[in-house]
């Protein structure tokens, strides 16, 4: 195969064949080199440039409309996220609003403690239950009566108050209390102290009756005395 | 055989030797390399196929070059440079794809 070549091996021609092939080799090489290197672009011809250059632009313009599309995702989800927070701490506030309101949840704040004792004759409840109104008129948010024995009575809407059958005190959803009682009651307490002073208020009617009232504002009222959530048997929500 | 060894010499005088090709050369190298493959790869077909000449082993080389530049070149002025050239690139693709397959039928009867 190549022993044809021999014989003609110091002829010019076969001179200017190595020639042609060292070039070609070391052009070969030279080439590699420069298309491997940063400055290919530096070589590269105008409409090689001009489409390169075309080909990004298109690409860029492809990538910025993603971006435009992923940010209003973004944007959509975090809003959305930040809605159901939102709506999930305002589920929570209310729902410890009502807790309380209810009397299912123990509170604390700033207010009065208001002990009435019986001096010259027996509390009745309808003055306990006038001061229990008077509190609530002046703003009270949560309220439970105390007894002289260490019961506890926590009052909501639905409670009652009626004197006990056989003269021994006061019954309050179930509870029979005795005296003293002791009246926790959260709420702003300068506003719940005027309203038990006004002349002819809750102050003078006990002490018209024969007992005495002291009203002492704290700031902290712990109304830990819980309900039991009966639920209702007749009314309903109508919406 | 010498031209293998020329090949070789030239491809290590290439890779030692870092030279600054002239700016206005530089977009032609890629087609002229190309082009002047088609010439060796032809040539080695014609030595197996028992027809080689020295003379036109070289006058293709040198014209398949000149001509490939060439017509790249005018492409450029023309407005056509990209087109052109893709064109010259497929021929001279086809032409060295049909002198290897010849090869390979010559070296492995397949």
């Amino acid at each position: 195969m190549v022993s044809g070549i021999r014989p003609g091996r110091c002829s010019p021609v076969s001179v200017v064949i190595a020639l042609l092939v060292g070039v070609l080799g070391f052009t070969l090489a030279v080439q590699l080199r420069t298309s491997g290197s940063p400055d290919r672009l530096a070589t590269a011809r105008q409409d090689d440039l001009v489409r390169l250059l075309s080909d990004l632009d298109a690409r860029e313009a492809r990538l910025r409309q993603e971006i435009a599309e992923l940010e209003e995702t973004r944007a959509r989800l975090e809003s959305g996220a930040q809605g159901a927070e939102e709506a999930l701490a305002e589920a929570r506030r209310r729902a410890d609003a009502v807790g309380i309101l209810a009397g299912v949840l123990p509170a604390e704040g700033p207010g009065l403690c208001v002990v009435l004792t019986p001096t010259r004759a027996d509390i009745p409840a309808s003055a306990l239950l006038n001061a229990v109104q008077e509190l609530r008129g002046a703003g009270a948010e949560a309220m439970q009566i105390r007894d002289g024995a260490g019961l506890a009575v926590r009052v909501v809407a639905s409670s009652y108050l009626v004197d006990a059958s056989d003269g021994s005190g006061i019954v309050s959803d179930g509870t029979t209390l005795t005296a003293p009682y002791t009246l926790d009651v959260i709420g702003d307490p300068a506003t719940m102290r005027t309203a038990l002073r006004i002349p002819g208020g809750v102050i003078d009617d006990i002490r018209r009756i024969g007992g005495t009232v002291a009203v002492t504002a704290r700031e902290t009222i712990a109304v830990t005395a819980l309900r039991h959530d009966e639920g209702l048997s007749y009314a309903k929500p109508t919406s | 055989m010498y031209v293998v060894l020329a090949a070789a010499f030239g491809v290590l005088c290439g890779l030692i030797v870092d030279p600054d090709i002239p700016v206005y050369v530089q977009p032609y190298m890629p087609i002229a390399v190309v082009a002047a493959l088609d010439a060796v790869f032809g040539a080695a077909r014609a030595k197996l196929d028992g027809i080689f000449d020295q003379r036109q082993f070289v006058v293709s080389f040198v014209s398949n070059v000149l001509v490939a530049a060439l017509i790249v070149y005018l492409g450029d002025q023309l407005g056509v440079g990209g087109q052109l050239s893709t064109g010259v690139v497929v021929v001279l693709g086809v032409r060295i794809f049909g002198n290897v397959a010849a090869i390979r039928r010559h070296l492995f009867r397949a």
